[in-house]
């Protein structure tokens, strides 16, 4: 049982599988503990993140939820039970509109990210010697040292009608490309967002992979491509599925770059919240917007597991 | 085999570690710090809520000199986001609000600001229009003093259009501005303008029809739309070129973008412009409410005046002639270009030409219909 389970929870649970089959070999190794205790031990672990969650996670989500019933009366919130803030987000299309556009680009992030980062994280995983795996993994931590709307900000300057790629285009006769306030803008700034997370985890979710496997492709005459089709994403997908849902998870929420780079055209769902509560103080109409995207993001990401895991055990 | 561990995170920090903890335990102490020290201040704080910039060291260090005290602003754009901050915050958090003049109405019927004297202020300096500003009083009592003012019609970049071509805010429409109309991401001065394009004069006060034309109007902008803009996007937008021309807003914008060389003009076409103000009143939870006078005063007098006027977030015309004549005086070159001279066209020609419509929250609809016509709009 403890092998299974270490098995599906992923790529990320690979060593401590084989430390288990290990301690399957010798149970002398405290083998003999009762159940009772290895439960409280886990308990006493798990107790404060689990507060904390609960404190400022669930406690929260719970108040979203009660406040989308409420009312407002001359910008003021007033506890109620009303049904019309649902009534009127459903009804506008300003948000029909909005969760169209936002879903498409998420899912569009998450496709272009998770292809463009396969072949980078194959390449540090396969095809690196550790030193200089090491300094590749550093080089796309980096990217997080810098907050993100500062990096979004200095972006306007290389996509300004006068910003360094058009200028560049222009001596070179081409030119000018518009992406500021284009759909496209808003893509580059998910792409920015999510690429250095995605390559990362697709290149641990590869790391991880047995290298017997890839050698016994090998030397069944496996070709360079098969074995990646064959062997390595099969053995690597759940943590390949993980990556790109995170990318959905991360542009779907992502504020920053529809407004300064997508210039808010059209809106997305974050912006719809911000718009709600800045234009007359309407949390609660901005709380049903947070909530169908929570629901939006447990539909999906529930999905996406069940396809990861549910892949993973019909071939395990 | 075991495979080789792929990255040991370990490794980075290693030769610092020590050094982080150093780090770490420094901020801790700076934090605790300044935490006391801020906690020590209050009483010489007074709070004011305004739009950003208003408590820069260039408009407020006189005061804070003279009365030893530190003015600190907690910022907002937007009437509504006022609105919100001072029915949401606990009583005492403000001293002086400074807001436009159409939401002098709701703060006062709300109970936020206190009635004031008019003794107290030197009304009588103002040009003569502003003395009695209509929305800021209310069954003949004072609830705001004015303190800045401008015009909202077109800005647009002259490289992209001439003076010929904003006469009319129809240049929205023209083939020269495809793609490249950007917007003031708040529905009050936008749809404003647009509603004087409509020829609706007063532009706020219009019946249902009217403000369904207006709906027509503003949704057939959209393909004309570059984007929409926070406060501080604009004044970029505008200088990269990513927007052309921007209704809604006026040299609040353009004069500092001049100042640095962009090629960029303000202009109220025939069909009219609103005023936009921004005023100061006394807020009725305040603690320091003497204080708070005092800064009204301040602020209202010659030189706070000047001061305010040439603000470092952005500049506005003022309605103190004797501020005029200070800054005629200490800075020529200024009020040339805020026009504030008293020998040529000044900022208050328009005003007498009768082009300028004071801005206000709409009359016969919700202020929440506008709002959801603008976010429409945008979605669209």
């Amino acid at each position: 049982v403890t092998i299974k389970a270490a098995t599906t929870m992923g790529p990320g649970a690979a060593p401590v599988a084989s430390a288990a089959e290990e301690q399957g070999r010798r149970p002398a190794k405290g083998g003999g503990r009762p159940a009772v205790e290895t439960l409280s031990f886990g308990v006493a672990l798990g107790a404060p993140t689990f507060l904390w969650q609960l404190a400022f996670f669930l406690v929260p989500l719970g108040f979203l939820v009660a406040m989308t019933f409420w009312s407002v009366r001359n910008f003021r919130l007033q506890p109620d039970f009303t049904f019309i803030n649902w009534e009127a987000i459903f009804a506008a299309g300003f948000f029909r509109n909005a969760f169209v556009y936002t879903s498409g680009m998420a899912l569009l992030t998450s496709l272009l990210a998770a292809t463009a980062a396969f072949p980078v994280a194959y390449a540090i995983a396969f095809r690196t010697e550790p030193a200089l795996r090491r300094l590749l993994l550093f080089a796309l931590i980096v990217p997080f040292f810098t907050s993100f709307p500062v990096r979004i900000y200095s972006m306007q300057i290389f996509f300004s009608p006068s910003g360094v790629i058009n200028t560049a285009l222009a001596v070179a006769g081409l030119g000018p490309v518009t992406i500021l306030n284009t759909p496209l803008g808003t893509l580059v700034g998910y792409l920015t967002l999510t690429l250095p997370l995605v390559i990362l985890l697709q290149t641990f979710a590869l790391g991880a992979i047995d290298r017997q496997f890839v050698e016994a492709a090998h030397n069944l005459g496996c070709g360079r491509l098969r074995t990646i089709f064959s062997v390595i994403i099969p053995s690597a997908r759940v943590g390949l599925v993980l990556s790109a849902a995170f990318a959905f998870v991360l542009a779907f929420g992502d504020y920053i770059s529809p407004q300064f780079l997508g210039g808010s055209k059209p809106p997305t769902l974050s912006i719809l919240i911000a718009d709600q509560v800045k234009s007359g103080n309407q949390w609660p109409r901005a709380s049903v917007v947070a909530l169908v995207m929570i629901l939006t993001l447990t539909v999906v990401l529930g999905a996406l597991l069940k396809f990861a895991y549910g892949g993973r055990r019909a071939t395990g | 085999m075991r495979n080789p561990p792929i990255f040991d995170p370990r490794g980075l920090l290693r030769p610092s570690r020590r050094q982080l903890l150093q780090g770490a335990g420094a901020l801790a102490g700076a934090s605790a710090f300044g935490l006391g020290s801020a906690a020590g201040a209050q009483d010489n704080v007074l709070n004011l809520l305004s739009w950003p910039g208003h408590a820069d060291p260039a408009f407020v260090k006189p005061f804070e000199d003279q009365y030893g005290v530190k003015v600190v602003a907690k910022e907002y754009v937007g009437g509504e986001p006022m609105l919100a901050l001072m029915n949401q915050s606990p009583p005492g958090s403000f001293d002086v609000v400074l807001a436009d003049a159409e939401y002098i109405g709701m703060l006062q019927e709300g109970g936020f600001i206190d009635e004031m004297n008019p003794a107290d202020y030197p009304l009588t300096d103002y040009w003569p229009e502003f003395q009695k500003f209509p929305l800021h009083w209310k069954n003949n009592k004072l609830y705001s003093v004015m303190i800045r003012f401008g015009y909202l019609g077109l800005a647009y970049r002259t490289d992209l259009l001439k003076a010929d071509d904003v006469k009319s805010y129809k240049v929205l429409w023209d083939a020269k501005t495809k793609g490249k109309v950007g917007f003031f991401d708040w529905y009050l001065p936008s749809m404003g303008c647009l509603s004087l394009h409509d020829g609706n004069k007063p532009p706020f006060d219009i019946d249902n029809a009217a403000f369904e034309k207006l709906k027509k109007t503003l949704f057939s902008l959209r393909p004309q739309a570059a984007g929409f803009y926070s406060m501080a996007d604009m004044f970029g937008m505008l200088t990269n070129g990513t927007a052309g021309i921007i209704p809604g807003i006026g040299d609040w914008v353009v004069l500092l973008l001049q100042k640095n060389g962009v090629p960029v003009a303000a202009t109220v076409p025939d069909e009219g412009g609103i005023q936009w103000t921004e005023s100061m009143s006394v807020v009725s939870s305040s603690t320091k409410k003497d204080l708070a006078k005092k800064f009204i005063q301040y602020a209202s007098s010659p030189e706070g005046q000047f001061r305010s006027a040439r603000l470092p977030a952005y500049w506005a015309s003022i309605p103190n002639k004797k501020g005029w004549e200070k800054m005629i005086a200490d800075a020529p070159q200024d009020a040339k270009t805020l026009r504030h001279t008293f020998d040529a066209p000044n900022v208050m020609t328009e005003y007498k030409q009768g082009k300028i419509f004071i801005r206000q929250t709409p009359v016969q609809q919700d202020i929440a219909a506008w709002n959801d016509a603008w976010s429409e709009f945008k979605s669209t």
